[in-house]
């Protein structure tokens, strides 16, 4: 079947598009992209309400979809429920799943789980180290082979610069990158909240923002060393950012994301309105404002590569508890397209097109994906935002099992109107109701 | 006076100045003959301790008795608390039976403030994690203002274990909205980043304790010191110990405090801690009056909410 | 508003009351004087004086707060809790004969808090009441002994007693 998107403002930075488009879809392939298309016989025309842009279909490369393991948090068919509802095509899922993702077996049960859900494309993430340990090498030409499109130990930092420094000379077979959950164990100790005056004051322990930094520099040094690739999860730090500037400006092969709650929000948060909300507390922590500004003009001027949200469900139970046993991490995926819109597009802070970079082309580019584009012959990923659209955020209507949002309850201006993968309308949102 | 008294926060100047005062008029019912007043008749309060702590506890206890509460101690061992029920089901389970009142202490920074908002019960802090103990507090400010006319202007030097320590962040708190000037000392190996935007001043241990009105001494938690902090307690005493020495540095009649329990060669000097200056076992007593104050306060209708 | 009693008018009550209590009492050695806060305080204090110079020996005076023994406290859901003041009583009151002060009686309500309060610090050969103004309108069984002025009142009006040594100047009122 062939499908006409007629009439819309397409972005698709990738092939330097920022205007009117119409779009021909074919079966699951983008079949031409041009100005004015006509409709063959039996095509179904679709004309695009003004005020919707279509862009490459959405790609969140830093997701926990907690299958095998903890299925009460997330599955892989919840995940990617939520990920279609927040507007993305495709999640990369980390593998610090019960079992760990640190062989092929573990990598087709989450593919399996995948095409049977059968809505967002799965990229599974293989673990570096058996067990996440930091001991010993996984089978990581296995684990490329079974479907994983780059390793991490996240949760954790690789445990020594040996491995990994291992691992960045080992991958460079593969053309994977490392992911790194950069933090100093040492320095993070048995710390819940970034170490500043609101930790100080709450008397929740601390956590510098140079354990990040530090581990971040040494994985820099140990990428410009061996040619491998670095890539720096969730910073949250204005000392990472700065190591990230300096590892680029020395031509080391280091990429990092940065995710909404760190540029949204700030350790405030912690203390009010809701003291010790366990929603707020993430790893790596809610930095102060600095720390938060950097992040933003990091986001600007360009040496952040992607964002990503983190998403990381825990189960109700588990965030009802004193602060300091609550785990670490909130959901992203359902909030993360209003957060960017409101506060980076709509703000003036970036173009439309930069935030599509951040969005889908960098993580394609970075993850080896065949997304990031909206060009012909390339699988038709799309995802349609409303960017005017009023979203009031719910938790309890999230799509993900799990509701663990700081933003429960926020306003915002710019949604997702509907998200297409492989030809196929997998989320059409009502409240644009596009007939599509 | 709001619903419950988590942190200092929750309390104007006018307030605090409201519970000392009153803890003045309670102060006298320990001096009768028959310690009790009929106030809190057919009120229950729970004391429910997650640590365990004899002071504070038996503070409350007999504070809750001589205004004639029905008290229910709950003693929760930590260790049965990873396998038992959690802090939120306790609750429940708790406020299920409508007591008035719930005094708590836990070691976890906050574990009132989830209670809070769990119970309708008002909820008193005896001390969460290293947050806060807004009681000690306040028993200490009634302790200075025993021996000075007033709190506002005074130096008052508080000195030892800063990171661990929920007293300094009541003391201080309370003490700069009253307008002293306070000074905190400490190894920098446990000062709290950031402290200073609660308007202290870090200081030397002799420069914070110069000319000071009143010097407050802080335990060295050894229960909490997970890290090497500082090398010894010999060289800890060497360097922030209060000696005689250190204290004739102060005001001549300054007033030396200590929340307790001591350790004697440590953080003070037996002849500090017995000495002419030390209030030590006043704020022993007084905590006992300014707890009354406080049951007593806590147990009117809400104010400055918009509450029934 | 109308001035029921002036400073002058007050002076002479009081001294008229401290002649009746030495004229009914046998011996003033066990004689003393509790002021209920606040308002009883200083009459319990001027009787005391009075007494004193008449009779020419020192009688004991204390200062009693009752509002921990109220019994209308915690009944409403909004509203600080009352202040409370000072109980002063440094002599032992076993054995004494009590002269109980306060400036109004209406419902006997304090006066109910005040026996009670006042039966914790011991066991006093007796307790009368001695009262600068009486409105009326008991709701307990209760009668004082001394009365310095019986005032019919409605329950809509309110009888409010300023004295020198709180408000600057002795006068009672009554206002609609």
């Amino acid at each position: 079947m062939k499908r006409l998107l007629k009439g819309g403002r397409v972005v698709d930075p990738a092939n330097g598009r920022d205007g009117v488009f119409d779009i021909l879809i074919d079966g699951d392939r983008i079949a031409k992209v041009g100005v004015n298309l006509q409709a063959e016989e039996g095509t179904v025309v679709v004309s695009m309400p003004s005020g919707l842009v279509i862009t490459p279909g959405l790609i969140d490369m830093h997701v926990h979809l907690r299958e095998p393991g903890q299925e009460h948090k997330e599955t892989v068919a919840t995940g990617v429920l939520s990920a279609v509802t927040g507007g993305f095509t495709a999640v990369a899922c980390m593998p610090n799943t019960s079992p760990v993702n640190d062989n092929a077996g573990v990598t087709q049960f989450i593919l399996k789980k995948a095409a049977d859900a059968n809505l967002a494309r799965v990229y599974p993430i293989g673990a570096v180290s058996i067990g996440q340990k930091g001991d010993q090498m996984a089978e990581l030409g296995e684990l490329k082979e079974a479907g994983c499109v780059a390793v991490t130990d996240d949760g954790h930092p690789v445990r020594t610069a040996l491995l990994m420094r291992r691992a960045l000379e080992y991958t460079r077979m593969f053309d994977m990158p490392v992911i790194e959950h950069c933090e100093d164990p040492t320095l993070k100790g048995d710390g819940v909240a970034h170490e500043g005056m609101v930790a100080s004051k709450l008397g929740l322990r601390g956590i510098p923002g140079e354990a990040e930094s530090i581990m971040a520099q040494r994985d820099i040094a140990l990428a410009e060393m061996t040619g491998g690739r670095v890539h720096i999860a969730h910073m949250s730090a204005r000392q990472t950012l700065d190591a990230v500037r300096y590892g680029k400006s020395r031509g080391a092969n280091v990429t990092c994301e940065v995710a909404p709650h760190h540029f949204i929000l700030t350790d405030a948060l912690l203390a009010a309105p809701v003291p010790y909300d366990t929603n707020t507390k993430m790893n790596p922590p809610l930095r102060e404002a600095a720390d938060r500004d950097a992040m933003l003009q990091g986001i600007v001027d360009g040496s952040v590569d992607v964002i990503a949200t983190d998403h990381a469900p825990h189960h109700y139970d588990e965030k009802h508890v004193e602060f300091d046993r609550a785990p670490f991490g909130i959901t992203g995926l359902e909030t993360c397209v209003p957060l960017c819109l409101d506060r980076l597009v709509h703000s003036g802070l970036i173009s439309f097109s930069r935030l599509i970079e951040l969005l889908s082309v960098n993580p394609a580019r970075i993850l080896r994906l065949p997304g990031g584009s909206i060009t012909e012959g390339a699988p038709a990923d799309l995802t349609i935002l409303a960017p005017d659209l009023h979203v009031k955020v719910e938790a309890k209507t999230m799509k993900s099992k799990s509701k663990n949002t700081p933003f429960d309850g926020w306003e915002l201006r710019g949604g997702v109107a509907a998200t297409i993968v492989g030809g196929r309308t997998v989320y059409n949102n009502a409240a644009v109701n596009l007939a599509i | 006076m709001k619903k419950d008294l988590l942190s200092i926060d929750d309390l104007s100047a006018d307030e605090i100045y409201r519970v000392l005062d009153t803890a003045e008029a309670m102060r006298e019912i320990g001096e009768r003959p028959i310690k009790k007043v009929p106030t809190l008749r057919g009120k229950t309060v729970v004391n429910l301790f997650y640590e365990p702590s004899t002071r504070t506890r038996t503070s409350f206890e007999i504070a809750e008795k001589r205004l004639s509460a029905d008290t229910l101690n709950i003693a929760v061992q930590a260790s049965s608390v990873q396998k038992g029920e959690t802090l939120a089901d306790t609750a429940m389970n708790i406020e299920a039976m409508s007591p008035d009142m719930i005094v708590i202490r836990h070691s976890s920074s906050g574990a009132c403030n989830l209670l809070s908002r769990i119970c309708k019960s008002r909820i008193i802090n005896a001390g969460d994690g290293l947050h806060e103990h807004p009681t000690q507090a306040l028993l200490d400010a009634f302790t200075i203002k025993q021996h000075k006319p007033s709190i506002e202007g005074l130096k008052v030097a508080i000195v030892g274990d800063l990171l661990h320590s929920r007293v300094l962040r009541s003391n201080v708190l309370l003490l700069t909205k009253l307008g002293a000037h306070v000074f905190v000392s400490g190894p920098p190996t446990l000062v709290p980043r950031g402290i200073e935007q609660l308007g202290v001043t870090v200081a030397t241990v002799d420069d914070a304790v110069r000319d000071a009105d009143v010097v407050m001494m802080l335990r060295i938690q050894q229960e909490r010191m997970q890290g090497a902090f500082f090398p010894s307690l010999r060289e800890y005493y060497n360097l922030f110990g209060m000696t005689t020495e250190r204290v004739s540095r102060a005001k001549p009649d300054v007033i030396i405090m200590h929340p307790g329990p001591m350790n004697r060669g440590v953080e003070i000097a037996s002849e500090v801690a017995d000495g002419p200056y030390s209030v030590i076992l006043e704020q022993v007593a007084n905590g006992v009056a300014v707890r009354m104050a406080v049951l007593y306060l806590l147990a009117g209708g809400v104010e400055n909410e918009a509450a029934a | 508003m109308a001035v029921v009693l002036d400073a002058d008018r007050i002076g002479r009550t009081l001294t008229r009351i401290a002649h009746e209590i030495l004229e009914r009492t046998r011996g003033v050695e066990e004689l003393a004087f509790v002021g209920i806060q606040r308002r009883g305080v200083p009459l319990a204090r001027r009787l005391a004086t009075l007494v004193s110079g008449i009779s020419g020996t020192e009688v004991p005076v204390g200062a009693l707060d009752i509002t921990l023994y109220r019994d209308d406290l915690m009944r409403h859901s909004i509203g600080a809790q009352p202040v409370v003041g000072h109980t002063n009583i440094k002599f032992s009151i076993d054995d004494k004969r009590i002269l109980l002060v306060d400036d109004v009686l209406y419902t006997g309500r304090t006066i109910r808090a005040a026996l009670d309060a006042l039966l914790e610090f011991g066991r006093p050969q007796s307790i009368q009441l001695v009262v600068l103004v009486d409105r009326g309108h008991r709701e307990l069984p209760i009668k004082a002994d001394y009365v310095g002025k019986n005032l019919p009142t409605s329950l809509s009006q309110s009888v409010q007693v300023h004295l020198l040594e709180i408000d600057g100047q002795d006068q009672v009122e009554i206002q609609e």
